[in-house]
C-alpha cells in the first residue's frame, strides 16, 4: 500500500488536510462529555438555567463546528482517493501496454483485466477509508483517555486496563476469523467453477447421464461452505457479546469508584457521568477501527497484486532502435532473413521451442509454414514483428537487425493477422481502420474484396455495428474481416498465421489466388495445418518439434522430406500425391 | 400508485417463496426474534440501572453505598444476560441464513440439471452464473441478516420511546420529533446521490469493457501499433470517471457527518430541557444521564434502518432474479417411459421438422433410413443444420414434427438416460471437467479399472503426452486450464468415449483440434471403434469421411444429396464442388 502512496502525490494538500479536520471534528466530539459534565455540576447544582442555556448553544455550535470540518474531510478524502485511483490506472494500464507477448501470457490476460478493474477500485476504497477513518479513532480513543486523565488520573486506569483488553478481543478474534473467510472465498469460488462448468458442459454432462453426480458434486461444496460460514460464524458471534461485556464492566468500575472518590470529594457527580460517556466513545471508536482493518486488508491484497504487475517489467523493449521507417527494398536483399534463430520460452527449459532455424524470403515471394501442433509455426512467425525476443542468432528485415527498427516501424511493414480473428466494439469500418488511421472508404472496399469479405459487407452496410469480440460475426466472417484490416495497412510483408481456418475451401482458394495476384511485391507468409493452403508456395518450410524438417518446393519436399510425406498422406488422395 | 400496489404484491410473493425455504429451520427464526426481543429490552435496561446508580452519588460525603452495591449486582445480571441472549441470536441468525441459503442454491443448481438444453443455450451464461453464486449471496446478506436487523432495530426504536415516555414525557417527544430528521436528511441525500451512482456505474461499466477489449485484444493493439489510441480513448474515460466519481463519493459521504449533526442537536436537546427539567425536580440526574445514553444511541437504528432497506431492495431484485431459475420449465419427465434395453443399431426420422425460432424454419421434413452398422458422414456449408441434426438424435431438442425412432422405438418414448447412453459423443468443443485427467476419462464408467482407463488412453493416442504430465494419470485438469492443448483435450475426449464404446456413436467434428499426422495414428484406433456401430461423423475435412457408407450433404437444412463418396463424385454437385475446391490449382 506505502509503495502506491506515490500517485497521491498530485493530491498531497488534500491528503494532508483530509485527516487534519477529521481530527478537528473528532476533537469537537471529544468536548462533548466534559461540557455535559459542567451542565450537570454547575448548571443543576446551582440551579443555574442562564448557564444551563449558554452550555447548551456551546454543545450545538460544537455539532454544527464538527459537521463542517467533516464534510470538508469527506471532500478532500473523496478527491484525493478519486484522484489516486485515477492516476493509479492510468499508469497501470500504460504499464500493462508495453509488455510484449511473453508477459501477458504469463500473467494471463483474466487476472491482467481484474488487477486494472476490481484490484485499483479496491486500493481506492482502502485509501479513501484510511484518510477518513485510520487517524480518526486511534485519535478518538487518546483523546478519550486524556480527558479522562483531566477528570481524574486514578480512574484512568480503568481506561489504561480496559481499552488494551477490548483491543486484544477485537484483534484475536479478527486473526482468527479472516483466514477463515478467506477459505469460505475459496469455497464460493469452487461454486461458481461447478457451475460455469456445468453450464458449458451440459451437453457432455447430459450424454453421459451424469446429472446426479453433478448435483452430488455441487452439494458436497455447498457444505464444505456452509461448514466454514459456520463456522466463521460462531467465532465473529463473539464480538458484539464480549465488547458488550467489557464496556460494562469497565463502565460498573467507574461507577463504584466513582462513588468512592465523589465520596471524597475528588470529583462530581456529572464527571463520573463524562467519563462513562467517555468510555463508550472509545468503544465505537474501536469498532470502527476493526471493520476498517478489514476493508485496509482487503486494500493491501489488492495493492500486492497491482505491485506485482508494476514490478514486472517488458522484456522487450525498442529503446536502442534507430530506424524509423523502411523506405526502399531491394531486390538483391532478403526482405526476411533469419540466421541460426533459436527460441525458447523459459530462460531455463532444456528444450527450445525453436532450434537452428536459418532462410531467406526475398521480395513477392510466398512463403508456406507447416507441421503438426507444437512444432513451432506460430513462434516462428511472431518472432519478425518482435512480439517475442529470439533467444539465439538473428532476424534480418531487409538487411538489418529488426532490434534496429522502432516497434512501429517494425510492424508497420510486417503485419500478423493471427487465428483467433479478434474484432473490437464499433463498426466495420472503424474495425477496418485500424490497419490505417486514415483509410478511405475506397481504400477499405478494395482490402474487403481482396479479403473475400465484401459480399457480406455489402450486405450489412460498413456501419454494421460489431459487438464485443465479434459476437454477432460467424468465424469465417471475422478471420475474413481480421485479413482486410491487415490489408488495408499494406504491409511489406502479410503473415497469414492459420487466419483462414473458418473458411470453407473454395473461399480460402479464392482468397489466395487473390492475394497472390494483387500485389506482386508483397512478401507472405502462410502458416497453415492444410497442405492444400501452401502447395503453391514458392517454397515451404517443414517444422518439426521445432527444427527445419525440410524446405523447398511442394515436389521437392515429396521426395526427399519424410514428415512431409506423412503430413501429405494424411490429407491427400493418392491421386493427388502421383 | 399502481407500480406501488404491484410492487408490494411482488414482495409478498417473493417472502412467501422464501418462507418455503425457511420452514425447515423455523425454529431458529422464531428463537432469533425472540432473543432479539431480549437483547433489546436488557440493552435498554442497562442504561437506566446506570442512571439509579449515579443519583446514588451526589456529592461529597453523600454517596449510598449499599444501594449503589445492589444496582451494581443488577447491572451485572443484566449485562450477562444481554451478551448472553446476543450470542445465542447471532448463532440462530447465522444458522437460519446459511442453512436456508444453501438450500436455495441447491435447489436452482439441480433446476440447472433439469431445465431443457434450449433454456441453457439461450440464456447468458455469465447472467446464470451470476444468479446462481452472486444473487444467492445478496439475499443471504440482504434478507435474512437484513431482516433481523430491521426487526431488532424496530423493537429497539418502540421500547426506546416506551421507556422515554414513562420517565419525562416532554423531554421524550424531544427526541422523537428531532431524531426522524436524520432519517429524512439520510434519504434525501441518497435520492441525489442515486443518480450519481448510476452515472458512475455507466461510466464505470464504459470504463470495465474498454479495459476488456484492449487487454484481450493487446496482441492485437500491438500488432497495429495502436498503443496510443487506446491509451487516449483510456485517459478519456477515465476522467471522465474521475469526475462524476468525486461527486459520487462525496455525496454518498454527506450522510454519515449529517446524522451525526442530527444526532448532536438531539442530545444538546436533551442536555438543555433535561438539565432545566432536572432544576426544577422533574427528573433526576441520573435520568438525565439514562437519557443521554438513550439519544446517543437512538439514531442509530434509524439509520441501520434506512441501510437496510436498501440492502433489502437489492435483496428482493436478487431474490427474484434466483426463482425465475428455479420456477423455469422444466424437461418433460422421464417418468413411466421404457428403457431402451435391446438396441439393433438401426435408426430412422421420418419427416423431422425443426427451427430454433418459429420465423426461421431450418430442417424441413428430413427423411433418413441407417441401417445396423452404418457410417454417416454429414457435410456441409456453416450452418447447413449439421449440429442441430446431432441436437435432434440426443434428444437436446425435441422434433417440432415427425420422429426419430431408435431400433423402432420413437425416441420420446423411451428415458433420456438410455437413448444417450446408446450414443458415445465427441463434439468439437472439448470440454472437461474438473478433477484428474483418470477421472476425466472415465466419466461415463466411474467404475474402470485403471487398466480399461490406460488402454482407452493409448487407443486414443492420449498415454504418451499424459505420462509426460507432472502427476501422469492424477494431474488435475478442468475445462479452462492451459497446462493442456485444445488437441490434447480432445485427444481427452475421445479415450472418454473409447471407455465406454456405447453401440452407436456421434462424432462432431471429432479431431477438429489434432494435427493430421496424430488423427492418422490415431485412425485405425478410430476404425476398431466405429467397426460394427452406427455412427454419425460431421467433418470438414473431407478426407475422414471418404469412407463412409452413406453422405449427407446437408445446405440451409435440407439433405441436398445423398450417397457415398464416389456416387457423389460422379454426380457432379455440390459435394464434388466442394471436394475439388480442396485441390483447386492458384
Amino acid at each position: 500500500m506505502f509503495k502506491l502512496s506515490r500517485f497521491l502525490k498530485n493530491y498531497k494538500l488534500q491528503s494532508i488536510l483530509g485527516p487534519i479536520f477529521k481530527m478537528i471534528e473528532a476533537t469537537f466530539e471529544l468536548f462533548v462529555p466534559i461540557v455535559m459534565a459542567k451542565i450537570i455540576d454547575i448548571g443543576i447544582y446551582n440551579k443555574d438555567t442562564s448557564y444551563i442555556y449558554k452550555m447548551g448553544a456551546v454543545l450545538i455550535l460544537l455539532g454544527l463546528l464538527g459537521l463542517v470540518s467533516s464534510l470538508t474531510a469527506q471532500y478532500f478524502a473523496a478527491k484525493a482517493s478519486m484522484g489516486f485511483g485515477t492516476a493509479l490506472r492510468s499508469s497501470l494500464f500504460s504499464h500493462i501496454n508495453a509488455f510484449s507477448h511473453k508477459e501477458l501470457d504469463e500473467i494471463g490476460i483474466g487476472s491482467l483485466i481484474t488487477r486494472l478493474t476490481s484490484d485499483v477500485n479496491q486500493a481506492q476504497t482502502g485509501v479513501n477509508m484510511i484518510l477518513r477513518l485510520f487517524l480518526r479513532s486511534p485519535f478518538i480513543v487518546l483523546g478519550a483517555i486524556i480527558m479522562a486523565f483531566s477528570i481524574n488520573s486514578k480512574l484512568t486506569l480503568i481506561f489504561l486496563l480496559f481499552t488494551p483488553a477490548i483491543a486484544f478481543v477485537i484483534y484475536i478474534i479478527m486473526s482468527k476469523t479472516i483466514p477463515i473467510y478467506k477459505t469460505v472465498q475459496k469455497n464460493q469460488d469452487d461454486i461458481s467453477t461447478i457451475t460455469r462448468e456445468n453450464l458449458s458442459g451440459i451437453r457432455v454432462i447430459r450424454a453421459f447421464s451424469k446429472e446426479n453426480h453433478e448435483q452430488k458434486r455441487f452439494a458436497e461444496t455447498s457444505d464444505n461452505l456452509l461448514k466454514e460460514q459456520l463456522l466463521a460464524g460462531r467465532i465473529s458471534a463473539l464480538l458484539n457479546p464480549a465488547t458488550y461485556v467489557l464496556v460494562n464492566i469497565a463502565t460498573i468500575l467507574i461507577i463504584w469508584f466513582g462513588g468512592i472518590f465523589t465520596f471524597k470529594g475528588a470529583i462530581t457527580q456529572g464527571e463520573v457521568i463524562a467519563l462513562v460517556n467517555y468510555m463508550s466513545q472509545i468503544l465505537l471508536a474501536l469498532v470502527a477501527l476493526a471493520n476498517l482493518i478489514v476493508i485496509i486488508t482487503k486494500a493491501q491484497a489488492s495493492a500486492v497484486r497491482i505491485n506485482d504487475i508494476f514490478n514486472i517489467q517488458p522484456s522487450l523493449t525498442d529503446k536502442n532502435a534507430v530506424i524509423d521507417n523502411v523506405t526502399e527494398y531491394s531486390k538483391n536483399i532478403p526482405v526476411i532473413e533469419y540466421k541460426n534463430v533459436s527460441y525458447s520460452y523459459y530462460e531455463t527449459a532444456e528444450k527450445c521451442a525453436l532450434k537452428n532455424i536459418s532462410f531467406k524470403v526475398f521480395i513477392g515471394e510466398t512463403v508456406g509454414i507447416i507441421g503438426g501442433t507444437g512444432s513451432g509455426k506460430s513462434t516462428l512467425i511472431n518472432l519478425m514483428p518482435r512480439f517475442f525476443d529470439i533467444t539465439e542468432g538473428e532476424i534480418l528485415l531487409n538487411g538489418n537487425n529488426i532490434k534496429r527498427y522502432t516497434f512501429e516501424a517494425l510492424r508497420k511493414n510486417i503485419c500478423v493477422v493471427s487465428q483467433k480473428a479478434m474484432l473490437f466494439k464499433g463498426t466495420i469500418r472503424d474495425n477496418i481502420k485500424w490497419g490505417k488511421n486514415n483509410a478511405s472508404d475506397d481504400e477499405i472496399w478494395k482490402a474487403l474484396e481482396e479479403a473475400q469479405a465484401d459480399e457480406f459487407v455489402k450486405e450489412k452496410g460498413l456501419g454494421f455495428e460489431v459487438t464485443q469480440e465479434g459476437k454477432n460475426l460467424s468465424g469465417g466472417q471475422k478471420q475474413r474481416l481480421s485479413i482486410a484490416r491487415a490489408l488495408v495497412a499494406q504491409p511489406k510483408i502479410l503473415i497469414l498465421d492459420d487466419s483462414t481456418s473458418a473458411l470453407d475451401f473454395a473461399t480460402d482458394s479464392r482468397l489466395r489466388k487473390t492475394l497472390k495476384q494483387n500485389n506482386k511485391e508483397r512478401t507472405t507468409f502462410i502458416v497453415s495445418q492444410r497442405v492444400t493452403a501452401i502447395k503453391d508456395a514458392d517454397f515451404i518450410i517443414v517444422l518439426d518439434n521445432g527444427e527445419i524438417a525440410g524446405i523447398g518446393k511442394h515436389e521437392e519436399l515429396l521426395r526427399s522430406c519424410e514428415t512431409y510425406k506423412e503430413i501429405c498422406n494424411s490429407q491427400l488422395s493418392k491421386k493427388e500425391l502421383d | 400508485m399502481r407500480n406501488n400496489t404491484e410492487n408490494s404484491k411482488n414482495t409478498k410473493e417473493i417472502i412467501k417463496k422464501l418462507f418455503k425455504y425457511i420452514k425447515p429451520y423455523r425454529r431458529y427464526l422464531i428463537c432469533a426474534l425472540l432473543l432479539s426481543v431480549i437483547t433489546v429490552t436488557f440493552t435498554l435496561w442497562a442504561p437506566i440501572l446506570m442512571g439509579d446508580g449515579i443519583d446514588l452519588i451526589i456529592s461529597k460525603g453523600n454517596v449510598n453505598f449499599s444501594g449503589l452495591k445492589k444496582i451494581i449486582v443488577k447491572i451485572g445480571a443484566v449485562i450477562a444476560v444481554t451478551a448472553l441472549a446476543q450470542w445465542l441470536m447471532n448463532l440462530c441468525t447465522n444458522k437460519l441464513t446459511f442453512y436456508t441459503v444453501r438450500d436455495i442454491r441447491l435447489t436452482a443448481f439441480a433446476k440447472l440439471e433439469k431445465v431443457p438444453i434450449s433454456y441453457i443455450d439461450n440464456s447468458s451464461h455469465g447472467d446464470l452464473l451470476s444468479r446462481i453464486v452472486a444473487d444467492i449471496d445478496l439475499v443471504s446478506d440482504g434478507l435474512l441478516m437484513g431482516f433481523t436487523q430491521l426487526f431488532s432495530g424496530v423493537i429497539t426504536i418502540l421500547a426506546t420511546i416506551v421507556i422515554m415516555i414513562s420517565i419525562n414525557i416532554k423531554i421524550a417527544l424531544i427526541v422523537i420529533i428531532i431524531t426522524p430528521l436524520s432519517f429524512f436528511v439520510a434519504s434525501f441525500v441518497a435520492k441525489r446521490t442515486f443518480n450519481l451512482f448510476q452515472a458512475q456505474s455507466v461510466k464505470r461499466g464504459e470504463m470495465t469493457s474498454h479495459i476488456n477489449e484492449m487487454i484481450t485484444g493487446q496482441k492485437i493493439v500491438k500488432a497495429f501499433n495502436y498503443e496510443n489510441e487506446s491509451k487516449k480513448k483510456f485517459e478519456k474515460i477515465n476522467g471522465e470517471l474521475e469526475t462524476v466519481g468525486v461527486k459520487a463519493l462525496f455525496f454518498s459521504a454527506i450522510t454519515n457527518p449529517s446524522t451525526r449533526f442530527i444526532n448532536g442537536l438531539v442530545y444538546s436537546g436533551v442536555g438543555i430541557f433535561g438539565a432545566v427539567s432536572a432544576i426544577s425536580g422533574h427528573i433526576s440526574v441520573g435520568q438525565l444521564s439514562a437519557f443521554l445514553t438513550y439519544a446517543n444511541q437512538y439514531t442509530k437504528p434509524f439509520n441501520e434502518i434506512s441501510s437496510v432497506i436498501t440492502e433489502l431492495q437489492s435483496a428482493f431484485a436478487s431474490a427474484k432474479r434466483v426463482f425465475e431459475i428455479i420456477e423455469a420449465k422444466e424437461e418433460q419427465s422421464d417418468n413411466g417411459l421404457h428403457n431402451l434395453d435391446t438396441i439393433d443399431g438401426t435408426l430412422s426420422l421420418d419427416n423431422v421438422s425443426f427451427s430454433y425460432t418459429p420465423d426461421k424454419p431450418l430442417i424441413e421434413n428430413l427423411n433418413l433410413d441407417v441401417r445396423k452398422g452404418e457410417r454417416i458422414a454429414i457435410v456441409g456449408p456453416t450452418g447447413c443444420g449439421k449440429t442441430t441434426l446431432i441436437n435432434l438424435l440426443m434428444r437436446f431438442y425435441d422434433v417440432n414434427k415427425g420422429s426419430i425412432k431408435i431400433s423402432g422405438k420413437r425416441i420420446t418414448e423411451i428415458t433420456r438416460r438410455s437413448l444417450r447412453q446408446s450414443f458415445g459423443m465427441v463434439l468439437q468443443d472439448t470440454w472437461l471437467s474438473k478433477g484428474t485427467i483418470k477421472e476425466n476419462i472415465a466419466f461415463g464408467k466411474p467404475d474402470a479399472a485403471d487398466e480399461e482407463i490406460i488402454k482407452a488412453a493409448k487407443n486414443a493416442h492420449a498415454h504418451e503426452f499424459i505420462q509426460k504430465l507432472p502427476h501422469g494419470y492424477d494431474t488435475i485438469v478442468s475445462d479452462d486450464s492451459e497446462n493442456l492443448s485444445s488437441g490434447q483435450k480432445q485427444l481427452l475426449c475421445i479415450a472418454r468415449v473409447m471407455l465406454t464404446l456405447p453401440p452407436m456413436l456421434i462424432l462432431d467434428e471429432a479431431t477438429s483440434n489434432i494435427d493430421t499426422r496424430t488423427e492418422k495414428q490415431i485412425q485405425s484406433a478410430f476404425e476398431q471403434m466405429l467397426k460394427g456401430r452406427t455412427s454419425f461423423i460431421v467433418a470438414h475435412r473431407l478426407s475422414t469421411i471418404k469412407n463412409a457408407d452413406c453422405i449427407l450433404v446437408m445446405d440451409k437444412g435440407h439433405i441436398i444429396e445423398q450417397g457415398n463418396h464416389n456416387e457423389l463424385l460422379s454426380k457432379n454437385g455440390f459435394y464434388s464442388k466442394l471436394y475439388y475446391s480442396q485441390f483447386e490449382q492458384s
